[in-house]
């Protein structure tokens, strides 16, 4: 599991590459708020196209994020769920937080 | 009736969430599922373990045993148990979004387990440990 960061235009991008479980989730989640809170975006991407797998830990990770942002007054979007990812997410009524990109929902929402 | 059945326990270490639901997927191999009911297996099997992890076993290490059995050809019983702290409350544990870990804990566990399964019962005592049983068939690619 790993995260890659780019931070343009005051948006900063955080691509997951990987699983996500509890074990996982604590690296990412401590990496994440690292840069959300040097880099103080406008606006933050959680690009899940590169994982692999997601259990409950996943929304956790955006709730979490989620929070922090709108204290700073950033917004936050998801892209590339699957349709794994997606179905986690909806249980959370996450499309009610963040924005979430359909177009890079992989292999339709089922 | 009972067909394959696997067993096995493993330490409650967050590092073995992905061996166990991997595993339990492994086995269910043999009943050619597709690619979806792979997956809704293998995340409710890590919740259920992370469960054993960070709650039974919230201040130590034991032990979670899991037992897949396969019955009627096409329907998986997964038990995961741990001798932990167990649940008072088991109603209560089940709604959506009731967590007593908050932090980044959604509450959704419980949830999540249901709705990727066909049943789930839980069994828990105060002390003695928790039981969570999750049936699932498998229809793979409609035989
Ligand atoms: N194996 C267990 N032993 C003891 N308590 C448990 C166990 N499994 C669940 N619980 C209790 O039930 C509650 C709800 O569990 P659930 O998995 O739905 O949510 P969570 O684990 O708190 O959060 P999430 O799974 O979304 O990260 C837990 O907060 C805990 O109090
Ligand atoms: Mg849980």
């Amino acid at each position: 599991m790993s995260v890659k960061f780019t931070f343009e235009d005051d948006t900063l991008i955080c691509r997951l590459q990987g699983e996500i479980d509890h074990h996982t989730a604590l690296p990412i989640r401590l990496e994440t708020d690292d840069r959300i809170e040097s880099c103080r975006p406008a606006k933050t991407v959680m690009d899940f196209s590169g994982v692999t797998f997601m259990d409950s830990s996943g929304i956790g990770l955006v709730m979490g994020r989620y929070r922090l942002l709108s204290e700073m007054g950033g917004e936050l979007e998801i892209t590339g769920l699957s349709s794994n990812a997606y179905k986690v997410m909806r249980l959370a009524g996450i499309d009610r937080i963040a924005s979430v990109k359909k177009g890079g929902i992989k292999n339709g929402d089922k | 009736m009972v067909t394959n059945e696997f067993k096995m326990s493993v330490d409650s270490r967050s590092v073995n969430e992905s061996f166990a639901r991997a595993t339990v997927a492994a086995f269910a191999a043999s009943l050619d599922p597709t690619l979806e009911e792979i997956n809704d297996i293998k995340t409710a099997v890590s919740e259920a373990v992370t469960n054993c992890i960070v709650h039974g076993y919230k201040n130590c290490v034991g032990k979670i045993y899991i037992t897949v059995k396969i019955r009627d050809k096409n329907t998986l019983i997964i038990k995961i148990r741990d001798k932990g702290c167990g649940i008072s409350d088991i109603k209560k544990a089940r709604e959506p979004l009731f967590t007593t870990l908050g932090g980044d804990r959604a509450g959704l566990g419980f949830s999540v387990m249901e709705s990727f399964t066909d049943k789930m019962t839980v069994r828990s005592k105060v002390g003695a440990g928790t039981t969570v049983t999750l049936y699932k068939t498998v229809n793979g690619r409609e035989k």
